[in-house]
């Protein structure tokens, strides 16, 4: 490890070396794309999983080095670490997910992997960013590669009204968030994160110029984590997009979003975190609520588990409404590697019963998949309780974390707040279960022999959601000392949660 | 290491289960699965010391140190019993359910009741809140699967209240145990869920209703208490014969041991607080399920009412806080999973011959299936609390117990036992005497070998427990006395703080006082 640490080598782009990787593994899948028809775009994929372990690897080599590259631009720290590789695993699983639709829908591999690629340097960027301008790279990065591959089937209307709605209220975010931006800098007269922390502890007073140019900010990541009020893009841009895209959008964007999020408010913010908490506090109730309830009467799988992942997103705004110690910090990180692994688990059998050109995505197809399909029912399951927030199941421990962060800053009501939306929450997550297990009459599912990557994918999610729910200790340690590692303080080897 | 053994036994044969296809071999060996439990139950019956106070057998490892969080479980004498009603329940809810009762899936169905058994033997075993909750949680899924699959008639409706009661009540819960171990870093320094440690967390009298608030809802649904108990009978009545023998035999008792092993040493002024409140329900329960009960033209449905009026009682037991009370709860406890899970299985049997359950479709069985019908006539007579039979040895100790602290309670208590004689000897003769009116009923098998299997031990386990209560009553009674001994210490806290609050300010009358609902000091 110490052979790739920065001061004794001083090759100042080592830290980019991942990004490197993953922007030449899309520049020769274009390349190779060219050769490759569109039926057999699976080699592509392979190409793209190649690109993407690489970059997984010379990740896990910037892991303990806790510096800033690039005068200040990119923070290579466990925290940027930690979001990298789950994005890279999420990323890696949307590969997988899509050898076989991809294939089987006819598109166009090329670019389809290529923008995929390109969105997971997107999210990394915004992972690791060390100044207000390289989070605002990386979203955009990000951004306009998913509004291309929510519309990725040109002949379906619903995936051209995904990308429209998609992109159409994105920029107008991104506006927001810009704005937000400028109006930092002109307060604080610095875009990087560090000094504005060190500002701010040193006493400077949050006067109104920083306080809307935080505001426009929150407006910003509140569309981009699909907030309630700023969700309304989701359930459209989910059910209209490509399955595997719509998982893609459920974990990479999301945590990409948070990432960023957590960095300027929980991680840089924390000194002035009375002026924003409260503000969450309100975000967070609305979030739970909206999602939850309209999630009730969802007949589509897809919108259902997009009105479940804006109630989960409810549930680590919780988090954050706990402010910014490093519990609070360690929970939400914990909570999203939980939502991440569940979210796959779940998609990947959404993908299973999605064949592209004949959409299987109504909840009454569901109804007998655990007739002929044992191991995707199970697996659907699995996911579903995790959600529900059933022990022993990462659902719940990451549930069960958060909960603990925001009463020990004592947000009491708002964790019964989100107790009760959880109790909620179990009507439509068991549903689904409902449905498999204990009706007749849904789809034939084709013969899952054929689409080994989706089998993976479905195996992955579930092994991480009864690894992080049976043995959490070694996962909780890990987000805590990513998340201590964004305070720019020196890392926490001894951890004690909840001092 | 005999507790973790018992614990996931079944878990590691439900996962064996699972690699089976053959149907026979499947319930073979989900047999013999549930056998190694029961046999290691009886082991532990053996070895345990019944005079010594405390938890024995007890195992303890680290699990998530961060939040002072271990793998803690230990035995005494309340959780022994109900682990030996588990095992015993399970082996025979197998037994029987092998023997054509459940013939869709029996894969699954093997591996959802091993399962359960490995949840419920954790909810009475764990001694850490954290662990104690996984397991009260993971018990709920697999009794979902066997309502929602296995079920009859309107299940999806059963299956969704019964989850969302049960949740809702449980989440309040996770708030307070999370709640408390914060409370105990403030008082003793460290996080912890350990219920020893926490024991000691000294909190306010408003934090303290709270969260004995948050408690008493979760296992008042579980119980069930009136008015939280309308999930019952849909579940109950619903559920396929196996299942309603666990879910009345052991999944209540969870609740009721949750008071016992929770709510009540945790909080112990303001259980002393809510003694009113906590008789009234359950005298309301005993009377409301006996007269439900009575109406009810569907066997299993009457089973099902009956549950909550014998409940009633346990929890009145339970609130009398007297020696003799507590004793009969948790003796009342055994005594209805003995006797309303011997009943599900009758109205199963009943059920599986004729496929209908209406008691105005029967009449006259006695003549046409004499040895069911003697055999339901003991189990009928052992729900009532005939003397000599187990029944009557749990009821006589709660009232005895109650009368000392709360006659008023007894009163009406009491015209519940008399309901309760009322009702299913009404039902009984409906169902066995009078002319055969059904020529069908004329026609119909009386029980198999297997059947008769399940029903002895059951039968045997009335007779001796109605006869020689000693065996069991001593190896509670340790137990019982440290639980009664943290409340009367907060009794006696209130006694002095309240003759020290009437000292110094104008004399006030507490309604407790008023009403002399303060129950005896058994301390001699």
């Amino acid at each position: 490890m110490s052979a790739f640490s920065l001061s004794t080598i001083g090759f100042s782009w080592l830290p980019i070396l991942p990004l490197v990787a993953v922007s030449v593994g899309a520049m020769v899948v274009m390349l190779v794309g060219v050769q490759v028809e569109d039926e057999d775009s699976a080699s592509l994929g392979f190409l793209a999983l190649v690109a993407l372990l690489a970059a997984f690897v010379l990740t896990m080599f910037e892991l303990g080095q806790n510096t800033l590259a690039f005068h200040g631009a990119l923070a290579v720290d466990d925290y940027a670490v930690f979001f990298e590789a789950v994005i890279l695993i999420a990323t890696a699983l949307t590969v997988a997910m899509s050898l076989q639709y991809a294939a089987d829908a006819a598109l166009a591999g090329a670019e389809y992997y290529a923008l995929v690629l390109f969105a997971a340097l997107g999210m990394m960027l915004m992972a690791a960013a060390g100044d207000l301008i390289i989070i605002f790279l990386g979203l955009e990065t990000m951004s306009i590669a998913i509004y291309a591959l929510a519309g990725f089937i040109r002949r379906d209307p619903k995936s051209n009204e995904a990308a429209i709605k998609y992109f159409l209220l994105g920029a107008f975010s991104t506006g927001f968030l810009l704005y937000g931006i400028a109006l930092v800098y002109g307060a604080t007269g610095t875009i990087r994160l560090e000094p504005i922390r060190a500002a701010l502890a040193s006493g400077i007073v949050a006067n109104p110029l920083l306080l809307l140019g935080l505001g426009m900010m929150l407006i910003g990541f509140g569309f981009k984590v699909a907030a309630v009020p700023f969700h309304m893009w989701t359930p459209d841009a989910y059910e209209g997009a490509p399955t595997p895209i719509t998982a893609f959008m459920a974990v990479g964007v999301k945590l990409a979003a948070f990432a960023g999020f957590l960095r300027i408010f929980t991680a840089n913010l924390g000194a002035i975190s009375t002026e924003w908490t409260k503000v969450l506090w309100v975000v967070a109730v609305l979030t739970m609520t909206a999602g939850n309830v309209v999630a009730l009467v969802q007949t589509n799988i897809k919108r259902m588990l997009a009105y479940s992942a804006i109630a989960q997103a409810g549930y680590v705004i919780v988090g954050m409404a706990a402010g910014s110690g490093h519990d609070a910090g360690g929970a939400i990180l914990y909570y999203l590697l939980a939502y991440a692994f569940t979210s796959l688990g779940a998609f990947a059998v959404v993908v299973a019963l999605d064949r592209g050109a004949e959409a299987h995505d109504e909840i009454g197809d569901y109804r007998g998949l655990a007739r002929d399909h044992p191991g995707l029912a199970a697996a659907m399951a699995l996911c579903l309780l995790s959600f529900t927030g059933i022990p022993p199941l990462a659902g719940f421990v990451a549930k069960f974390y958060v909960f603990a962060a925001a009463l020990n800053a004592g947000l009491v009501w708002l964790v019964v707040i989100a107790v009760l939306n959880s109790a909620a929450s179990a009507y439509y997550y068991i549903g689904v279960i409902v449905a498999m297990y204990m009706q007749e009459g849904g789809v034939a599912v084709e013969q899952m022999s054929r689409r080994p990557g989706l089998l993976i994918s479905a195996a992955v999610g579930v092994a991480g959601v009864i690894a992080l729910g049976v043995y959490p200790q070694p996962y909780m340690g890990a987000a805590v000392a990513a998340f201590v590692s964004a305070l720019g303080r020196p890392p926490l080897h001894a951890v004690s949660m909840l001092p | 290491m005999p507790l973790t053994i018992l614990i996931f036994v079944p878990l590691l044969g439900a996962a064996a289960v699972l690699l089976q296809s053959d149907e026979r071999t499947i319930w073979n060996s989900a047999f013999i699965f549930s056998l190694i439990p029961l046999a290691l139950g009886l082991y532990l019956f053996a070895g345990f010391h019944p005079n010594q106070a405390g938890y024995q057998f007890v195992e303890q490892y680290q699990w998530i140190p961060q939040f002072g969080i271990s793998y803690h479980v230990g035995m005494d004498g309340i959780s022994l019993l109900l682990v030996l009603l588990t095992t015993i329940l399970i082996t025979l809810s197998l037994l029987y359910s092998g023997g054509g009762d459940i013939e869709m899936r029996p894969r699954e169905f093997c591996f959802l009741m091993l399962f359960l058994e490995s949840g419920l033997l954790g909810t009475f075993l764990a001694l850490d809140l954290f662990l104690f909750y996984v397991f009260w949680e993971a018990m709920l899924v697999p009794m979902y699967f066997l309502i929602g699959i296995w079920g009859h008639g309107r299940k999806i409706y059963a299956t969704f209240k019964f989850v969302l009661f049960t949740m809702l009540g449980s989440l309040l819960m996770l708030v307070a145990i999370i709640y408390l171990a914060r409370a105990a870093r403030s008082s003793l320094g460290y996080l912890t869920f350990d219920l020893a440690d926490l024991y000691k967390v000294t909190l306010s009298s408003t934090e303290g209703r709270w969260l004995f608030a948050g408690f008493a809802i979760a296992f008042a649904v579980k119980v069930p208490l009136w008015p939280v108990h309308t999930w019952l009978p849909d579940a109950h009545t619903e559920a396929p014969t196996a299942g309603s023998v666990i879910l009345a035999g052991v999944m209540l008792k969870a609740g009721a041991y949750g008071f016992i092993r929770f709510a009540i040493p945790l909080f112990p002024s303001v259980a002393v607080e809510a003694i009113p409140i906590f008789m009234a329900l359950a005298v309301i329960g005993i009377i409301y399920g006996a007269l439900v009960a009575m109406v009810q033209p569907d066997l299993k449905r009457l089973v099902a009412y009956s549950s909550v009026s014998h409940l009633g009682f346990v929890i009145l037991g339970v609130f009398a806080f007297d020696h003799q009370g507590v004793e009969g709860a948790v003796y009342q406890m055994l005594n209805h999973g003995l006797s309303t899970g011997a009943l599900f299985l009758l109205v199963g049997m009943l059920y599986l011959r004729r496929h209908t359950r209406e008691i105005a479709e029967f009449g006259g069985l006695w003549s046409s299936v004499p040895v069911y019908a003697g055999v339901f006539m003991v189990v009928m007579l052992s729900s009532i609390g005939l003397p000599g039979l187990n029944g009557f040895v749990g009821e006589f100790l709660i009232l005895l117990g109650a009368y000392l602290s709360l006659k008023v309670a007894v009163y009406f208590a009491v015209s519940g036992l008399i309901l309760s004689a009322l009702y299913m000897m009404w039902a009984y003769e409906r169902v066995m005497w009078g002319p055969l009116t059904k020529t069908i009923n004329a026609t119909i098998a009386d029980l198999s070998r297997r059947e008769i299997a399940v029903m002895v031990p059951l039968l045997a386990l009335m007779f001796f427990m109605g006869l020689y209560p000693r065996p069991l009553l001593n190896r509670m009674e340790p137990s019982v006395d440290a639980l009664l001994a943290r409340v009367h210490n907060a009794q006696a806290q209130m006694q002095r703080e309240r003759i020290l609050a009437a000292s110094t300010f104008a004399p006030g009358s507490s309604i407790g006082s008023w009403l002399s609902f303060t129950p005896r000091d058994t301390s001699e």
